[in-house]
């Protein structure tokens, strides 16, 4: 039996969800029997993958294929689950993924999973723990079907290293016209900083950093920290800061290692959307804040004055630790 | 141009989250229900629509009876004809292709579910409706423009946004951004008389074919307390966060 990957590249690196997902994959593997292949489009070392236990590569270099293109790139991975008589397939939550996983599903008629937490558990029926009601819950969802689809939540299993050998072999993907309805125009994205997705650390602000003129000092101490910057929805929806920076139940989900909220009082849809966080630091004035039950560290004090302390600090950490 | 919403019914954003039944059920009690955020937003700008090019826009719903008030309120923003599929909606891929046929018979030329329903989270019905009608589709759909048969859409990506251009009929994954948060009306007393006398049509199912099944529910466990640092001791939180949580 064979378990399918796929492994996500940004400008042919892998992203740190397709070692995730790899490494998640070669557990069930290790679990059930079986191997681990993975599909990667355009990667520049796809012998990357062996370190996290993956076995063989289908390593895709179509012309066509060198931007995501959700319903193309879908296409491939069906052929490849065919081919390969895999019965699962394993993804990750990042936006592309997320976009392909449904089509997949329908082509494949196999039953899909989102938001999944652990190892499935394959001793009676199917079942994999999920998150639902945006973090507030868990889930347990059996998948009925044949061929089964996870979709893997970013940092819920982390990155774990299995040295193996993998055999990297080229794959076409029989793809038509009829796969590229959508043609895309123009991407705009800001490659001198780390997506929220991707970011190890976030950094968020509120309402208590009382203007957008304020937010440097959120940058200054992200830059520090190599850390993405968020935002609470009622800064986006002020327009201090981009749609693309709120967090929360409406706005991006955030489970990252580290997530410092500052001047972030902790409305409830706040938190469901920030909870899968590993470690949260709350910095805030009013020590009544909600936010206070919900985080692991917190400091009650004044913005202006903690913020740059804190980057100072870390400065010097990180000089003292490089 | 025939636009179709298709709306969940789920909990409030501020509800208490409990199980009944052996953790096996959602715990309905005493919990206000509300139109899905996500539709809402593509609700919104369907309106958007209706007002400046002559659209027709009807929503459908996968639910039971109860879920009647949720898509009177619908017609009350201003939606034309409500379609209810009478059967209680377990999985992304059931809702999909119940979704599907309605969309199907009424010939629709855009049709938009928002990204993810905030109870499940699943984010699954968009992409699952698209690829069943053989539409395109465009997920995390945070700006929306028609002209004659194209649609200029872009999207949210990790760390940025997509332009992209198609044609007609199309499937979006809607969120915030398609329209903002201060563009969502409240109903008013004349579109709530109004939304009375609209047409709610209720249709039989055509199967309940579901490929996964929510088994049983858990809450996370409790959270420990706050460790609380003094403002004027910085460097006891990096140590914390060095030595103790390990996340720098």
């Amino acid at each position: 039996m064979s378990i399918l990957v796929y492994t996500e590249t940004e400008n042919g690196k892998f992203k740190k969800a397709s070692f995730e997902v790899a490494s998640y994959a070669k557990a069930i593997a290790d679990q059930t029997g079986g191997s681990v292949t993975a599909v990667a489009f355009n990667a520049a070392n796809p012998q990357e993958l062996e370190k996290y236990g993956v076995n063989k590569v289908l390593h895709v270099e179509n012309e066509k294929l060198q931007k995501f293109n959700a319903d193309a790139y879908a296409q491939v991975i069906t052929e490849a689950t065919k081919q390969e008589t895999a019965s699962i397939i394993v993804v990750s939550q990042s936006a592309n993924a997320k976009y392909l996983a449904p089509l997949l599903a329908v082509n494949l008629e196999a039953g899909y999973a989102s938001n999944v937490v652990e190892v499935p558990n394959t001793e009676d029926a199917f079942t994999v723990k999920r998150t639902a009601f945006t973090n507030k819950a868990f889930n347990e969802t059996a998948i009925n079907t044949s061929t089964k689809i996870i979709g893997l939540s970013t940092n819920s299993f982390g990155v774990h290293e299995s040295e193996t050998s993998a055999e990297i072999i080229s794959f076409e993907g029989a793809v038509t016209d009829e796969n590229f309805k959508i043609n895309v125009e123009s991407v705009d994205k800001n490659t001198d900083k780390v997506s929220i997705a991707d970011a190890e650390v976030v950094i968020s602000g509120g309402r208590g950093l009382k203007g957008p003129e304020n937010w440097h000092l959120i940058e200054d101490l992200a830059e520090t920290l190599n850390a993405a910057t968020a935002c609470s929805k009622p800064v986006s929806d002020m327009g201090w800061r981009p749609h693309g920076e709120h967090v929360g139940q409406t706005g991006k989900p955030v489970a990252t290692n580290l997530y410092i909220a500052i001047g972030i009082s902790g409305a409830i849809q706040h938190l469901a959307g920030i909870s899968a966080s590993k470690t949260k630091v709350v910095i805030n004035n009013d020590p009544e804040a909600p936010f206070f039950k919900a985080a692991d560290y917190g400091i009650v004090g004044d913005a202006f004055e903690v913020i740059p302390k804190l980057t100072e600090k870390l400065k010097e950490f990180k000089a003292n630790n490089a | 141009m025939k636009i179709l919403v298709c709306i969940s019914h789920v909990p409030d954003t501020t509800s208490k989250i409990n199980f009944t039944e052996n953790d096996t059920k959602f715990d309905t009690n005493g919990v206000q229900f509300i139109i899905n955020p996500n539709d809402e937003f593509g609700l919104t700008r369907a309106m958007w629509f209706k007002e400046k090019q002559g659209a027709t826009v009807d929503v459908a719903t996968v639910g039971l009876k109860d879920t009647e008030p949720t898509i009177r309120k619908t017609l009350a923003i201003g939606a034309d004809n409500a379609i209810r599929i009478d059967t209680a909606p377990i999985d992304g891929y059931q809702v999909a292709k119940e979704l599907a046929k309605v969309a199907k018979d009424g010939e629709y030329d855009l049709i938009i579910a928002g990204r993810e329903s905030i109870d499940y989270n699943g984010g699954m019905v968009p992409g699952m409706l698209a690829k069943m009608l053989g539409y395109g589709f465009i997920n995390t759909c945070v700006s929306l423009e028609i002209d004659g048969n194209t649609a200029t859409a872009v999207r949210e990506i990790d760390g940025g946004k997509e332009t992209s251009k198609t044609e007609l009929p199309l499937v979006i994954g809607g969120q915030k951004g398609l329209v903002e948060e201060s563009d969502l009306k409240i109903p008013n007393m004349r579109g709530i008389m109004m939304a009375r006398k609209k047409p709610l049509n209720v249709v039989e199912p055509i199967g309940n074919e579901v490929s996964t099944e929510a088994k049983k529910f858990t809450k996370p466990a409790p959270k420990g307390e706050v460790k609380l640092v003094d403002a004027e001791n910085i460097d006891e939180l990096i140590n914390l966060l060095h030595n103790e949580a390990k996340a720098i």
